[in-house]
């Protein structure tokens, strides 16, 4: 279970997040949705560690242990995985190369290279290209494949549909809706609404750097008002 | 800069066994002054290759690496010649010395990087060159140490060629598998980008300080043997020169192709030696040759080779 409790963030001197609190309970998918500049990513770097932000206030607790301000390796370590926005993947690495990072392409436990070749055909047939080399959509599901390759409990995600065609948003939704069936949480932050319900149980909504609104995936999708207010979508 | 795929290529095997059956045979046809050269060159191959493990493969170029390199030929030295220890302890202690240097100065130099990470190595080689120089009851100052310490059973030159020839490819083995390793893929993850490691959950500076260890083992052990070879040291041995060199061979070679270290060496020692012994001026000849590589083939003799092979490949 991960809860994060009145999180304030700061870069620099600008308070970015202001009390931000949410939970995902053991394999449940949950979504953060917000206008750009809302505090998602900030929320997302500040629960794995990452500076900056500084978190100044408030407590990141994973599994009855707090995690706030662990560095990202430790937390990491806790079997916690991200995939960043934008993918950040290595330019010279292979395909192969960046999923036996984690892991001996000779692993039999978890994750392995041919259960995510299994999951994923598409990188299977893309093995030996590097990462600067595949389209939008293979990066994307690497990014993905790279965080199971750690055997996460728990992957925050931020916003992997970015930049993505509308087919291949569908089949990372599908991957994202049959990760969530087999036990692993997810925190899943998108600019899609209708992605975002698609995939979570549970939706939080974010503005200028706080949960504003928390409601299940049904309950929003029939609450038009608090979607075009806190999302300025027109249902 | 050239990664080192894991995929096995036959063609690739087939070469690496041809090399080698050269180098066996070799001393049958080559001088005694010839296999002296073949000897250095491997020497200083592994040498070139300890760095390129920094250089092409982690993204952090070391000018220590000399320093590291000459503390295990003295500790060997010193051990025979003074301590009266056996040459095989000896080589030992001098691998397992310049560990510990490299460690000491991967301990200072991981959270630094880029014209930072190359000053901070120069300024601990340079204490290192330093001591040599100063502390003269133990490393004999500008005299430096001298023995025949090389051990009974590697007495003879070919025998002695034969077995740095072998442990060129076992170091050459070792280095491959580090680099090739879910660890060592990390360090290439460094090179490309350490905030984006990082941000994956990388604990960066340890990876760094272990890559950078292991690089110090490697130029030990060729360090090491060099004691044997040379039966002689001095600070020059630890000095600046000493690491330039070292990195223009990896550098001429190919940086991030770990083999392009060998044909760095052997361009620089067979070019030193053939040169000066037609010109006075060959420290020129050196520059100009040196400057038209990095001009017309700045990925090195062995990345430009492969940068064309891919070309051709493109194109049929």
């Amino acid at each position: 279970m991960l809860e994060v409790k009145d999180l304030h963030s700061f870069y620099g001197a600008a308070h970015v997040l202001h009390g931000a609190s949410l939970q995902v309970a053991p394999g449940e998918v949950v979504a953060l949705l917000g206008r750009n500049g809302m505090g998602k990513t900030t929320l997302i770097r500040s629960i794995m560690g990452l500076t900056p932000p500084t978190v100044k206030q408030g407590e990141v607790v994973w599994k009855g242990e707090a995690i706030t301000r662990m560095k990202p390796h430790d937390i990491a370590n806790k079997k916690i995985a991200i995939v960043p926005q934008g993918r950040r993947l290595f330019s010279s690495l292979t395909v192969t190369e960046h999923l036996t990072m984690f892991k001996s392409a000779r692993a039999t436990e978890g994750w392995t290279i041919d259960r995510i070749f299994s999951t994923f055909t598409r990188l299977g047939e893309r093995r030996h290209h590097r990462g600067n080399q595949l389209s939008g959509g293979e990066r994307g599901m690497l990014a993905v494949a790279r965080a199971l390759m750690q055997d996460p409990e728990l992957i925050l995600m931020d916003e992997p549909s970015e930049g993505l065609a509308p087919v291949m948003v569908q089949h990372l939704e599908g991957v994202i809706a049959e990760l969530g069936r087999t036990g692993l949480g997810i925190l899943l932050v998108e600019q899609n609404l209708y992605s975002a319900l698609a995939v979570a149980s549970r939706v939080y909504i974010m503005e200028t750097g706080k949960v504003v609104h928390s409601a299940t995936s049904e309950e929003l999708a029939k609450d038009e008002g608090a979607v075009q207010r806190w999302l300025g979508v027109h249902g | 800069m050239s990664g080192l795929s894991r995929s096995k290529s036959p063609m690739g095997a087939l070469v690496g066994v041809a090399v080698m059956a050269v180098g066996v045979i070799a001393p049958f046809f080559l001088s005694r002054y010839q296999i002296g050269l073949a000897t250095q060159i491997l020497i200083f191959g592994m040498l070139a290759m300890s760095i390129d493990i920094l250089v092409g493969f982690t993204g952090r170029t070391s000018l220590g690496h000399g320093a590291i390199f000459g503390a295990s030929t003295y500790v060997v030295l010193y051990c025979v010649t003074q301590a009266g220890l056996s040459p095989y302890l000896a080589v030992v202690l001098g691998i397992a010395t310049a560990t510990v240097l490299a460690a000491v100065f991967a301990l200072l130099a991981v959270r630094t990087n880029g014209v930072y990470f190359l000053l901070l190595t120069l300024a601990l080689g340079m204490i290192v060159w330093g001591i040599c120089l100063r502390w003269t009851q133990v490393t004999g100052g500008e005299n430096g140490l001298r023995g025949d310490i090389r051990p009974k059973a590697l007495a003879d030159y070919k025998d002695f060629y034969w077995f740095i020839l072998a442990l060129a490819a076992l170091v050459t083995f070792g280095i491959r598998r580090f680099v090739q390793s879910p660890f060592g893929l990390t360090l290439r993850g460094i090179r490309d980008s350490d905030s984006r490691m990082r941000s994956l959950g990388y604990n960066v500076p340890l990876h760094l300080f272990i890559g950078f260890t292991m690089s110090g083992f490697f130029a030990g052990v060729a360090g090491a043997v060099y004691a044997f070879f040379n039966n002689f040291v001095s600070p020059s041995t630890v000095a600046l020169t000493q690491s330039v060199e070292s990195l223009l061979m990896a550098i001429i070679g190919g940086v991030g192709t770990l083999y392009g270290s060998f044909i760095g060496a052997s361009a620089l020692i067979a070019l030193q030696n053939l040169v000066s012994s037609h010109t006075e001026r060959w420290q020129s000849v050196l520059g100009i040759t040196f400057t038209l590589i990095m001009i017309f083939a700045p990925e090195g003799i062995v990345g430009k080779f492969r940068a064309l092979r891919a070309k051709y490949a493109s194109k049929h």
